[in-house]
Order: C-alpha cells, then structure tokens, then sequence
C-alpha cells in the first residue's frame, strides 16, 4: 500500500501560510505586551511548520524552522529577550518562509539563499550569548551543505574558529550503532537520511549499508525499507541517550544496537550539552554528502531501476491540477443554513400537500404559505451569500507589518489603528481590494504623515496616526483610510496638473475635482521619487480596481489636519439593486446604485447642440440623452423625446440621461454571465432572470458611455471628412 | 406546449428509429431539417430538444444570433442556424425546434441552442461512409462541415459542433 503524500500538501501549505500569518501578528505586537503567551504562539505556530515540513520531506523549511524554534524556546524559557533585532530577524523569517512555501507550492525548488543568510544571522544571536548551539550549528551546515553554494565556507570557517579553542581536552567517544529498520518505516514518514543527518551532528560518522535484504526488483515494492545500516559514530562526545534521542520516532520500527567501543575520556558526560561541541564542520559536510548519496548509491548499486522509481512519488506530480482557492467558513453558518433548508423543505411540503387538493377556501393558506416560502427563499439566500463573506481583517492583517516595515524605512513615526476589523465582505472583493488599499497606505506613510520634526514643529504629536476603518453604510461598504499629516494641497496639485498638462491654466477647478485629478495615470505630487511611491503609477490603477468592482473613492482633506479617503464598495458582486425598465418588448435592468433620478421629460427643457447632440437641462447640469432603442437597435413604443421618461444615471462623474418606455419595480437580481456561454456584450455586464423565467440584460452604465462617446466621436470624423 | 413539440419530435423518432443497429462501431448522429436540407450533429453533444420559446434579444447582435433564454438557471444563447446557413424559411411556428447543445471538456463549457426546423432522425454512419465535402458551392461556411453521410437518397451533411459552438470567437476576429 502507498499512501500519497501529495494529497495532503495542499491542506498543510494552507495551514503554513495561516501559521505564518499567526507568527507575524503576533511579533508585531510582542514589543508591546508581556504576555506570555503571546511567545507561545509564535513558537507553536512555528514548531507545527517545523513538524509539518519533516513529515512531508521538506527539509529545508524544517531545518530553516527549527532555528528559529531554538531561538523562540530560549525566548519562552525566560532565557533570552526578543530586542528590536530579534524581531525583525523572526519576521524576515517569515517572509523567507513564505517564499519557500510559496515556491513549493508552484512545486518549484525553493531558493535557500535567504533562508542561509538569516541563519547564519540566528546564529550569531545565539552563539553571542549562549554557546549552546550544537543542533543549530549541525542544521546551519546541513542547509549549507544543501545549498552547496557560497555563503558555506565563511559559515564553516567560522565554525572552526568557534570550536577548535575547546577541541583539546574533550570527550571522544566511539559508538557502534546497528540499525535495522522495519520495512514499513517510510511510511511512517521516518526518513532515515535525516536521522543519519542528525546523528551526523553529533560527531564524525560513517555509514555503511547491508543490502543483502533487498528482494529483487520484481519484488520490491517502492514504500518499503529493506536496507540496514552499520553506522559509525567516531570522535563523538555524545551519550546513549543523545543517540537514543535520534531515533526516538523510530524506536519501535526498528531494531537498534548501540555500543560503546572506544571512550578516551569518561569523566565529563553530562558537561557535554553547554558546551560547543567541537568537530570540525568540514567534516561533518563530507560526512553528509557521502551520507545522503551513500544509500541510494548503493541501493541503485543493487538495482538500477530502483532508485529513480523511489523518487518518483515527489517528482512526476505536475500533472495535479494546481492549487484552487478554498474558503474556510464557519461551522454556525453552515448549521444555519442545513436550518433553512430544513423549513425550506417543511413549507414544500405543506404547500404541495395543499396544491393535492385545493378548492377556494384554502385560498388563505396558500397565500400563507407563500408568504413563507418568500421568506424562506430570501433568507436562504442571504445565508448562501454570508457563506462567501469573510471578516475585512483578511485583508487589514497585513497592514501593521508593512506600516511598521515603511515607517521604518523613511524614518517616520506610525501608528496604526484598525477598527471595524470584523465587518464582512465578499470574499471575490476581499480579494481584489487588499491591493488598492496597501496602495493608498502607502502613500499615506509616504505622503500623508510628515517626518516627526516637521510634526513636532507643527505642534502635533511626534507619532502620527494612520487609521484604517471599515463599516457598513447602506447597502455599501465604506473602508476608509485616514491619517492625520500634511491634508493635501490644493495648490501645489493644481500647478503638478498644469504642469502635465493634464489641465488647462485658467480653469477653475473645485477642491474635489482637483482631487479627482489624482487620480488621473501618470499624475505625482511626491518632489523626490522613492521606494515607497511617487512614480505616479498606482492611484489611477487603485480607482480602476475600485470602479472595476463597483465600487467609488471619495477623497476629503484639509491641510495639516489630514487626509481621508473613502473607499465604497458593493458587498457582493454576485447580487445587485436594480432598477427595471422596458424599452419596447425589452425589460432591463439598471443598476440602483448609478441611477441619480428619474423624471418625466419637459420639453421646454430639451436642448439641440452641437450638431445633433440631445442635452437635456438638469437644474445647472446639461445632461445627453442616450436613446437606448438607438443604442440597442430596437424597437420602442416611444421614440419622441417630449413626455418620455428619463432615467439620470451617474458613472464616473459623468451624468447622462436614458431614455426609456417604463418604469417597472425595484428587485434585487442575481447576475448571470453571458461570457460562459457566449461573449461580452458591449453596454450590457450580464444578464439576469426575472421572476416569470425569462431572462433580462443588465446595463453596464460605463461602458453605455464610453461606447455611445466613442459612437458620437466616429460621427464627428465622419462629418469633417 | 414545449413538451408537447419535444415528445412530438421524439415519437416521430421513434417511429423511424426501427431497424437502426445500435452495436455497430460508428457515431450516432441527430439530423434535422433546414429548408429541404437535412443536417446532422453528434448525437453525444445534444442536451435536449426544445419548442421554440422567444427569447431575450442581445442588442446590436448579428441577426442569426437569436438572443439568450433561460435554460434553468443558465444563459444560453439562441443560435437560429437556418440564418446563420442562409437555407430554408425562417418563420417561427409551433413546430419550430431549438436543439441544446453542449461540450464540456478541461478548457472549455459552453452551451448553445440551434434553432432548426423539424428533428428527424438519428443516423448511424461509420468513419468509413462519411465523405469529404467538396469545396465549393454552399452556403454553408466549409469550417463548420465534417463531411457528407449518404441516406437513401438523401446526403446529410454533418456538423463540426466545436466550431459552432466559438462561433462568437469568429465573430471578434471579423
């Protein structure tokens, strides 16, 4: 039988991932509280990788993992305090890990590089206080070993420096170790490399493999052990127990014999374990890669064929689809919903058992149970609906890192407060707005908050502030994104727009047009660029995600009070307000949130100009009127401008005026693609089924714009020419 | 009245499916008439046989894109095949079908429905009957053809469903 590891990685890179997040949370606030248990997170969260990563063979991340842990159990045992370098060491870490997660994912192999130089950076932590570093110094020269690359020599050279001072008057001792593994001890996810690998740091050792056990290829099943090893641990200083230690996971699948053959010095045992231990590393290097290759040598020795047929499980796996998105979602929310179901099903019953027999007088329970099952269907929805949203703090989780990482870097002084973290959203827009909103961060640390002599000569306090708060408002979600620094400044925007030539240099712009400038692409108020932002790129790119979601940004400054901008977003993309109106036969619908009024033609009001262009006088706006039977090549019961109705819609700060036969009821639709099946429809986001079952288009207002803009600029060429 | 036409179309198949062997190792194709011209599609493709119901226009769509029904729940669009092969009368009557149509494998999903005039048969035809469509002549766009079956005195042409189905695709490149 093989059981396929496989399977599992994706559950266990997952739940890497969550523990890694766990990790950086709570290192950001371990310099502000005393809390025991805010350490034992971190190590718990740490120590489950370092053991997930052993049992699926990624060794790399379990030796990067189990630095780490050894610096975190000195933390936790009161023994060391995490300073300012710790910290940001640990949190380097993560990230490190999260590249290497992120690269096994792609089943790539993960580049060591960093992983080396931060542990490398460990163990000058904890060589500099405690010489107790055997295990940490045999994983270091493993991974080195590994990676094969540079940064190894200046690792074992230090090394060297560290341990020859003691090599003198030390313990040797010279054990013989026998070990003859069960045959199922793979499938246990013992990995008998790695405690050869183990043994290895605790002295010089020497392998040698007996394989006259193993069957012949047509017998050999790929899971299965048949090798047995004598292994020689010389120069050691090392006691039973410590051997025994290694093979604690594997004591009852194998038979172990350890003798002790040669002992120079047998008085100092137990001072052994504070003590560096003191074998030259390149040695234990050499020792490893013969040890790592060894086995397999010898076993493809015996068979060809074999060796490559054992890798083969981590190999050939491409062919797996790739990592679809799953969501986690609270088990209230699906007993809820098994409830709803539950009297969903109770109200066909009666319903059905109604409709066995009906005659007029049971008029009035049918209405009841009608009323019911509306009731049911509804709440059922919102049910299905929750089941998609997450708490917003999946995405604010990752500000307080990169405040603290930015505020760092420009030398500024931050604090981040975060309210309305629990709010709800759906998890498409979750997804779509973490990025947007790192932006506008951003530049609020950049932008917003000034250097804190310049806020001390202000008269405000050193620490600025930013604030990011999410709540419901209406059907919408408002995540707003404020700082309390230099506002901006109307006047040095609308000279940067002149200056690109975005804007006219006698045109009078009020503020919130002048903040609408920034958002234009190309458009930079920063004097210097810097890492952080200033090259323009970005707020335009932050308004076209927004918009492509729905959404509105809203911008409110004063200067040297601060700056807030307000983000509105649907709560769902799956579900929208509509309006319903008919054009001829047609009903569509017409997104609630765009309508601005509807009203009913005045004639006096209509206006021709420009050459065939239908504005219609709004109080001060000039609104044109699209004709949607023209815009959609149908016929309409009313093709006269005077008495129609008039729907005034907004996108983008451009009003413009529909013109439509009726207007019928207000509903919530489900929005249907039109993709899946056939293609994208310009004018029309998707479509949607009514009530009575017939299917119904939804307008895409911006796009009707743009494409009836676009129409009228083909006409205009067409008449010049 | 839309069961009343598919059980109608069915029976009528019924009637005529006597005598077809269903052991031999070719493809089973559903045939439909267009105007006096018989056509065939892989009967492994077709969903199902529905009446002719209206459906929702798409604006500004080329003509023998009929528009979108409700196909419980999914948005299918309505393809009416006499326009899009200039053959036949198009009028809409009781009688008139809309076949549903689907492919589904790793890249792509889509389903369609063909409006056609009458459902008459399905036809058995080995690899080794099915010729070449020689080419020139129809209206009917080569791309679409798979080859011609000879049936009595009838020839039917069979249909590359994969291509109608992305006829949309064709549209963009226009």
């Amino acid at each position: 039988m093989s059981i396929d590891m496989e399977q599992f990685h994706e559950v266990f890179f997952e739940e890497s991932l969550e523990g890694l997040d766990v990790m950086e949370q709570a290192l950001l606030i371990i310099g502000q509280s005393n809390d025991p248990e805010v350490i034992n997170t971190i190590f718990r969260a740490a120590h489950s990788i370092k053991g997930g990563s052993g049992t699926f063979g990624f060794g790399d991340v379990a030796n990067f993992t189990h630095v780490l842990e050894t610096l975190l159990d000195e933390a936790r045992d009161g023994k060391r305090e995490l300073n300012e370098e710790c910290i940001e060491l640990l949190l380097r870490s993560c990230d490190c890990l999260r590249g290497m997660f992120t690269a096994l994912q792609a089943k790539e192999t993960p580049n060591l590089y960093q992983s080396i130089e931060l542990i490398a950076a460990f163990e000058r932590i904890l060589g500099a206080t405690d010489k107790t570093v055997n295990t940490v110094q045999a994983d270091a020269v493993t991974q080195t070993s590994q990676a094969g690359s540079g940064p190894m020599l200046s690792q074992n050279s230090k090394n060297d420096a560290n341990t020859s001072s003691g090599t003198d008057n030390k313990v040797t001792k010279h054990w013989q170790i026998k070990f003859v593994p069960e045959p199922q001890i793979l499938l246990a996810g013992n990995e008998p490399l790695r405690l050869f690998r183990e043994l290895a740091a605790l002295g010089d050792l020497a392998t040698s493999a007996d394989i006259s056990e193993v069957p012949n290829f047509a017998d050999l099943t790929v899971d299965e052990c048949f090798i047995r090893w004598d292994l020689e641990l010389s120069n050691s200083s090392a006691s039973k127990e410590d051997i025994l230690e290694v093979f604690d996971w594997v004591i009852d699948e194998c038979t172990l014999d350890i003798q002790l053959v040669g002992d120079n010095t047998s008085t100092q045992d137990n001072a052994m374990t504070s003590e560096p231990f003191e074998v030259p590393s390149v040695d234990i290097e050499n020792m490893l890669t013969t040890n790592t290759e060894e086995p397999e040598q010898q076993f493809a020795g015996a068979d060809k064929k074999a060796a490559p047929e054992i890798r083969a499980p981590r190999s050939d796996k491409n062919t797996h689809p790739s990592s679809s998105s799953s969501i986690r979602v609270g088990i209230d929310k699906v007993d809820s919903l098994i409830n709803l179901v539950g009297e969903l099903v109770i109200t066909q019953s009666m319903l059905s058992e109604l409709g066995n027999n009906f005659d007029m007088t049971k008029l009035e329970r049918l209405f009841h149970g009608l009323e019911q099952l509306l009731q049911n269907t509804k709440e059922l929805q919102e049910s299905v609906m929750r089941i998609r949203m997450l708490p917003i703090s999946f995405a604010f989780n990752r500000f307080p890192r990169m405040v603290r990482d930015v505020a760092i870097q420009i030398d500024k002084k931050v604090e981040l407060v975060i309210l309305g973290e629990n709010t709800e959203l759906d998890k498409t827009v979750m997804e779509k707005i973490t990025d947007p909103l790192v932006h506008l961060v951003r530049n609020a640390i950049d932008h917003g908050i000034e250097t804190p002599e310049e806020r001390i000569r202000k008269g405000k306090p050193e620490q600025g502030c930013i604030r990011l708060d999410a709540h419901h408002q209406g059907g919408n979600v408002v995540i707003e994104v404020s700082d309390d620094g230099k506002g901006l400044n109307t006047l040095i925007i609308r000279n940067k727009a002149i200056e690109k030539g975005l804007i006219d240099s006698n045109e009078q712009l009020s503020d919130n047009e002048i903040y609408d400038l920034l958002f234009q692409p190309g458009f930079s108020t920063a004097a210097q660029v810097s890492d952080i932002s200033g090259r323009g790129v970005g707020m335009d790119v932050v308004k076209r995600n927004i918009k492509s979601l729905g959404g509105r940004i809203v911008v409110q400054s004063k200067v040297d009070v601060g700056t807030t901008i307000k983000v509105h977003l649907p709560l769902t993309l799956a579900i929208l307000d509509g309006q319903l109106v008919r054009v001829g036969q047609q009903v569509f619908i017409i997104p609630l949130i765009t309508i601005v009024e509807s009203l009913q033609v005045k004639p006096e009001l209509v206006n021709r100009v420009s050459g065939d262009m239908v504005m219609y006088r709004l109080r001060e706006d000039n609104v044109p009127i699209i004709y949607l039977y023209k815009e959609f090549d149908i016929s309409a019961d009313n093709t006269d401008i005077d008495n129609a109705l008039l729907v005034v819609v907004e996108s983008d700060g451009q009003k413009i005026g529909l013109l439509v036969d009726d207007l019928l009821a207000q509903q919530q639709v489900v929005i249907k693609s039109l993709e899946s099946n056939y293609k994208r429809i310009e004018g029309i986001s998707g479509a949607t089924i009514l009530g009575d079952g017939s299917v119904s288009m939804i307008l895409d207002i911006p796009g009707l714009i743009t494409a009836s803009c676009r129409r009228s600029n083909v006409k205009r060429q067409f008449k010049v020419a | 009245m839309k069961i009343e036409v598919a059980d109608q179309a069915i029976s009528e198949q019924v009637l005529r499916l006597e005598g077809i062997d269903f052991i031999t190792g070719g493809d089973q194709y559903l045939t439909f008439t267009l105007g006096v011209e018989h056509y065939g599609l892989d009967i492994l493709a077709v969903n199902e046989i529905r009446g002719w119901v209206a459906p929702t226009l798409i604006p500004n769509a080329p003509v023998h894109v009929k528009g979108v029904t409700n196909l419980r729940g999914n948005i299918v669009p309505v393809i009416d095949l006499r326009i899009l092969f200039k053959v036949g009368e198009v009028e809409y009557s009781p009688f008139t079908v809309t076949i549903i149509v689907a492919i589904k494998d790793a890249t792509v999903s889509r389903t369609m429905g063909f409006v056609v005039d009458a459902v008459s048969d399905v036809l058995n035809a080995e690899k080794s009957e099915i010729k070449n469509t020689p080419a020139f002549g129809g209206s009917v766009p080569l791309e679409y053809v798979t080859g011609l079956v000879n049936v009595g005195n009838n020839v039917v042409t069979l249909l590359n469903i994969k291509k109608l189905l992305n006829l949309d695709e064709d549209d963009v490149e226009h």
